[in-house]
C-alpha cells in the first residue's frame, strides 16, 4: 500500500525542447506552493535542438542538500530516455512512459519496477488537439500517482499562463485533467511513493543558482554589470538585464570578457558597485585585468560559473576545476579572494558577501559557482534585504590635505578617492607606484606596496566566517568539501554516521585564501582527511597541501557529472577500514 | 565645486609635478602641451576629468596632468574608459594611447565604442612604431619599413585609423599633427565638446625609433582638410582619409562630425522602459520568485 514518503526524486527524460524542462519546473513550483522543499537538477545537450535532456526534481519535507543518489521515479518522454535510464532503475522504482503507438512491448516491463504506461503524446494530440500539451498530460499523471497537489499545479499554471489568456489556461487544465483521468481509469498504483502535500508555503521562493547570484548582486546594491555570454553563466546576465535598469543601474553587453572586466573596473573606479560573470574560458581571458584590479586596488566582483575545461571542454557539464585559476591565475603576485557557494541560498548570500569583501578590502573577489548549481533551482526562504550587512568602501572625503591614494596603513586598506572629490585626484595604475600613485620601482617601495596589498587578506577569516565545522567525537576521518560538493558530502556524512561510522566534516566557503585557522584545527584532529572534488588534479587538496603540508586523500571524478552522496559515503566506508 | 570666485585656470595649473618621461624631441610633448591648453580653454574641472590610458610611451600622459586618471593595461583603454563614463556621465572622460595600443592589441574594442557612440574622447598618438618596447612595427607602419622585428621590411599593409573609425560609426573623426599646437588644441577642444565618440589621430613622430616617419619627412606634407569638404558626409570622409594617406599627406582638421544618439542616451531609454527609479525595492524582484 502507498505509504508516506518524505524524500522523493522524479527524473524526467526525453528529447530537448519537448517540454521536459517546463514539466519539471512546473511540478517543482507546484510542490513549493504546497510547502515542500524542492531541489532540481538538469543536464542538457550542448546542441540547441534535439538530443537527450534530463530534468530531475527532488521533493522533501526537510531541507534538501543535493541532487541525491539516483532517482525513485522515471518519467520517459520517449524510447531513448527509457533506454538510457533503464540500467539505473532499481527494484521498487516507478516508471512512467509514453507509448505513442499504444503497444506495450514485453521489454518495457522491467521486473521489480512498477511500470505505468501513459500515452502522453496520443492523449495530447487526439484528445486535447495540441501536441505541445504533452507535458501537462504528464503532470496530471504524475500528480495523481504521487499525490502532488493538483490545486497547486493549477495555481502554477494560472500564474504562468494567465497573461496569455483564459483559453490557454483552460487548454492546459484540460490536458492536466486528461493525464489524471488516464491514471484513474487505467492504472493501478502498486509502488509505495507518495508525497504528502497540501498545505501552502509561506515566505518561500524557488529560484535558480544563477538568478540567485543576480539577486544577491541586486541586494548588495550593484549598479553596473557587464558580461559576455557563455554557458553556463549567461542567466546571471539575463537576470540583471531584466532587473538592473529598474534600479537605475546599467548593463552593458561587452564585445568580449576582457572588455567586460575592463568596463567593470572603470565603473568601480568611478565609485559604483560593479560586477561581471563568466565561465572558465572567460575567466582565463580576464586574468590580466583581475591582476590589474589587485594592483589598482579597485573592488570588483566576478562570478565564475564553472564548467568542464580546459579549452571549450564540456560546455554544458559540471566540473569544479577553476579553483587554481581563480586563486593563482595571474602573472605576478596578485591578491584576490575566492568564495564558493554550496547551494542556491549561498549564491544569494555569498554574492552579497563578495561585494562586502571587495568593498572593504578594495580587491577582486570571485564567486565560484558551477554549472549544476547555476542551473539548479531550489526552494529557499525569502531573503530579507533589510537584514543584510552591506559594506561600502572607505572613501577619501576631500578634506584638503595631501591625498595619498596608496597610503601605507596598518590594515593595507587606504581610503579611495572617487572622481569628483576635490583634492583627491590621483592616477589609478597597474604600474608599481608610490603612496601618491606616481610610478616608483625602488626595492623598498616595491616590497612595502606588495606587503600592503597582501596584508588585506590577513584578517579575512575574522571579517567573514563562512567555514562550518561539523565535528564528531572520536572521529578519525575528516571530510573537507567545497562548492556544490558540500551538499553531497553532508548527505554522505549523514549516511556514513547512520551506518555507524565516525566522521567529521569541514565546509569552507572561503576557498582562497584558505581559512587556515579552521583548516589547521580540523586537520590536527583527524588521522585521515578525505577531499572529494570534481576535477582531475584534486585542486583544493593540492592547495591545502601547499599551505599546511598535510597530504589528504584526494577523491576526484571528472566525467562531467557531480558526485552522488552514495559515492562519497562509499569512499568514507572504504577508507575507514 | 568651489563657490568662491577664483581666477580662471591656466594651462600650467593642469600640469602635475610628475615630469614627462618621453625622449627629447618626442612628438608626444606637443600633444601634452596642446591638451593642457585645451583644458584651460574649456576650464575643465580637475576633479571631474578622468584621463584613461593603455600602455605605451604615449599612455604615460595621465601622470603628467593634475586630473583624475587611470593607467590601465595594454589595449584596454577604451572599455575601461567606457565603464567610467557609463557609471558616471557627469565626468569628462578622455582616453589616450598609441597606435599599437589602440589598433593592434586593442583593435577589437574600437569598433564597439564607435558603433555604440560611447560618449568619450579618444586621442591616439600615432608614431607608426611601438615606442615603449623599442621600435617594432605597428599597425600603422608603412609597408617595407625596417624595424627591429622586420629587418627585411614590414610585410603588412598599414591600417588607416581614420577610415577604420569612420567605418564603424564614430561620430567625430579628426586628424592632427603634434607640432601644430594651435590646430591640435582646437581639435581637442572640439572633440571634448562633441557628444558621442570623438576620435583624433595625432601624427606624433618618434625620433628615437622611427627613422622613416619623421618631422623632416612630414615637412611639406601637412595640409588642412580642404575647406569644401562636407564633414557630415561619411563616404566623402572615408575617401579623403584613404586618398590623402595614399598620397603621403597628413590632412589636419575634422573629417567627419555628426550628432547621433549616444550610448548614454540609449541606456537612459532602457532605464526608462524598465521603469527605473531611485525608489526601486528589491522585494518586488524577490516576490517574482514566489511560485
Ligand atoms: C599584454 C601585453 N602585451 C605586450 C605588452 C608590451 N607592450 C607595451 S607597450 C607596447 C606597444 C606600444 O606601442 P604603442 O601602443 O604604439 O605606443 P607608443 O609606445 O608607441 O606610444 C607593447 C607591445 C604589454 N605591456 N602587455
Ligand atoms: S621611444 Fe619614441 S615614442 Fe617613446 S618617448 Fe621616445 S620618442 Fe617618444
Amino acid at each position: 500500500m502507498a505509504e508516506k514518503k518524505t524524500d522523493l526524486i522524479i527524473r524526467f527524460g526525453g528529447e530537448g525542447g519537448e517540454g521536459i524542462i517546463s514539466s519539471g519546473d512546473m511540478v517543482a513550483q507546484a510542490a513549493v506552493r504546497s510547502g515542500l522543499e524542492v531541489l532540481t537538477f538538469k543536464t542538457f545537450p550542448a546542441e540547441i535542438k534535439g538530443g537527450y535532456a534530463m530534468y530531475q526534481t527532488r521533493f522533501a519535507h526537510d531541507k534538501i542538500l543535493s541532487e541525491g543518489s539516483g532517482f525513485d521515479v522515471m518519467v520517459a518522454f520517449n524510447q531513448e530516455a527509457l533506454e538510457l535510464n533503464k540500467k539505473f532503475l532499481k527494484e521498487g522504482n516507478a516508471l512512467i512512459y509514453d507509448y505513442p503507438g499504444g503497444d506495450i512491448t514485453e521489454e518495457q516491463n522491467i521486473p521489480g519496477v512498477h511500470c505505468y504506461p501513459v500515452p502522453m503524446s496520443k492523449i495530447s494530440k487526439e484528445d486535447i488537439g495540441n501536441y505541445r500539451s504533452k507535458n501537462m498530460v504528464c503532470m496530471g499523471a504524475v500528480a495523481e500517482l504521487f499525490s502532488i497537489s493538483m490545486e497547486q499545479i493549477r495555481g502554477t499554471i494560472q500564474s504562468k499562463f494567465g497573461k496569455k489568456g483564459a483559453d490557454i489556461v483552460e487548454m492546459n487544465f484540460k490536458a492536466l485533467d486528461a493525464g489524471r483521468d488516464h491514471v484513474r481509469s487505467n492504472i493501478k498504483k502498486t509502488d509505495s511513493y507518495k508525497m504528502d502535500s497540501g498545505k501552502t508555503a509561506e515566505n518561500t521562493i524557488i529560484i535558480s543558482g544563477n538568478d540567485a547570484v543576480g539577486l544577491g548582486a541586486l541586494m548588495a546594491g550593484v549598479q553596473y554589470f557587464s558580461a559576455y555570454p557563455i554557458t553556463p553563466a549567461t542567466e546571471v546576465a539575463y537576470f540583471l538585464a531584466r532587473h538592473l535598469p529598474k534600479a537605475n543601474g546599467n548593463l552593458v553587453q561587452a564585445e568580449d570578457e576582457i572588455a567586460s572586466i575592463a568596463n567593470v573596473i572603470g565603473a568601480s573606479y568611478a565609485g559604483l558597485k560593479a560586477m561581471t560573470s563568466t565561465s572558465g574560458p572567460g575567466l582565463s581571458l580576464m586574468q590580466e585585468l583581475i591582476g590589474m584590479a589587485s594592483m589598482m586596488e579597485v573592488p570588483v566582483v566576478i562570478c565564475d560559473v564553472q564548467r568542464g575545461g580546459p579549452s571549450t571542454g564540456l560546455p554544458t557539464k559540471h566540473e569544479q576545476s577553476d579553483l587554481f585559476l581563480a586563486a593563482h591565475g595571474c602573472h605576478g603576485d596578485a591578491p584576490r579572494v575566492v568564495l564558493s557557494p554550496e547551494g542556491v541560498e549561498d549564491c544569494v548570500y555569498l554574492t552579497v558577501e563578495a561585494f562586502n569583501i571587495a568593498e572593504k578590502y578594495q580587491l577582486p573577489v570571485m564567486v565560484l559557482s558551477d554549472g549544476s548549481l547555476g542551473f539548479r533551482t531550489a526552494s529557499m526562504k525569502k531573503p530579507d534585504p533589510s537584514k543584510l550587512r552591506l559594506v561600502t568602501r572607505e572613501k577619501y572625503e576631500g578634506n584638503g590635505g595631501d591625498f595619498k591614494r596608496y597610503k601605507l596603513t596598518e590594515s593595507g586598506v587606504s581610503p579611495m578617492s572617487i572622481p569628483g572629490t576635490p583634492g583627491g585626484a590621483y592616477i589609478s595604475t597597474g604600474l608599481e607606484h608610490a603612496e601618491s600613485s606616481a610610478p616608483r620601482y625602488t626595492a623598498d617601495n616595491r616590497t612595502a606596496m606588495m606587503d600592503k596589498r597582501f596584508k588585506k587578506l590577513d584578517n579575512l577569516e575574522d571579517f567573514f566566517q563562512p567555514t562550518e565545522a561539523d565535528y564528531q567525537d572520536g572521529a578519525e576521518i575528516g571530510v573537507i568539501a567545497w562548492g556544490s560538493t558540500i551538499g553531497v558530502a553532508r548527505e554522505a556524512v549523514n549516511e556514513a554516521r547512520a551506518a555507524g561510522l565516525k566522521v567529521s566534516a569541514l565546509y569552507p566557503k572561503l576557498v582562497w585564501p584558505l581559512p587556515l585557522k579552521a583548516i589547521n584545527k580540523f586537520i590536527g584532529k583527524h588521522k585521515k582527511i578525505l577531499i572529494p572534488e570534481v576535477n582531475k588534479q584534486g585542486q583544493l587538496a593540492k592547495l591545502i597541501t601547499g599551505e599546511t603540508g598535510c597530504v589528504p586523500i584526494s577523491y576526484t571524478i571528472y566525467g562531467g557529472m557531480p558526485f552522488t552522496p552514495a559515492m562519497i559515503a562509499e569512499k568514507i566506508k572504504e577508507i575507514s577500514k | 565645486m568651489t563657490t568662491t570666485a577664483t581666477e580662471p585656470l591656466k594651462s600650467k595649473d593642469y600640469k602635475s609635478e610628475v615630469p614627462p618621461t618621453w625622449c627629447p624631441g618626442c612628438g608626444d610633448y606637443g600633444v601634452l602641451n596642446a591638451l593642457l591648453k585645451s583644458y584651460a580653454d574649456l576650464q575643465l574641472d580637475i576633479n571631474n576629468t578622468v584621463m584613461v590610458s593603455g600602455i605605451g610611451c604615449s599612455s604615460r600622459i595621465p601622470y603628467f596632468v593634475k586630473t583624475y586618471g587611470m593607467h590601465t593595461a595594454h589595449g584596454r583603454v577604451l572599455p575601461v574608459a567606457s565603464g567610467v563614463k557609463v557609471a558616471r556621465p557627469d565626468l569628462e572622460v578622455i582616453a589616450f594611447g598609441g597606435d599599437g595600443d589602440g589598433f593592434s592589441i586593442g583593435g577589437g574594442h574600437v569598433p564597439h565604442v564607435a558603433r555604440k557612440n560611447t560618449d568619450i574622447t579618444y586621442i591616439v598618438m600615432d608614431n607608426s612604431i611601438y615606442g615603449l618596447t623599442k621600435g617594432q612595427m605597428s599597425p600603422t607602419s608603412p609597408l617595407g619599413m625596417v624595424t627591429s622585428t622586420t629587418p627585411y621590411g614590414v610585410p603588412d599593409n598599414p591600417l588607416n585609423p581614420l577610415s577604420f573609425c569612420l567605418t564603424y560609426g564614430a561620430t567625430f573623426v579628426a586628424q592632427a599633427y603634434s607640432s601644430q599646437g594651435k590646430v591640435l588644441t582646437d581639435l581637442i577642444t572640439k572633440a571634448i565638446k562633441h557628444k558621442g565618440f570623438a576620435f583624433i589621430d595625432v601624427v606624433s613622430p618618434c625620433p628615437t625609433f622611427n627613422k622613416v616617419n619623421t618631422f623632416d619627412s612630414y615637412k611639406g606634407h601637412v595640409e588642412d582638410v580642404p575647406a569644401d569638404h562636407d564633414v557630415t558626409d561619411v563616404n566623402a570622409a572615408i575617401k579623403l582619409a584613404n586618398q590623402s594617406r595614399a598620397e603621403g599627406k597628413v590632412l589636419t582638421g575634422v573629417f567627419y562630425q555628426v550628432e547621433k544618439p549616444t550610448l548614454l542616451d540609449r541606456l537612459g531609454e532602457i532605464r526608462k522602459k524598465a521603469g527605473g527609479s531611485a525608489d526601486f525595492d528589491v522585494n518586488s524582484v524577490i516576490n517574482g520568485y514566489v511560485p
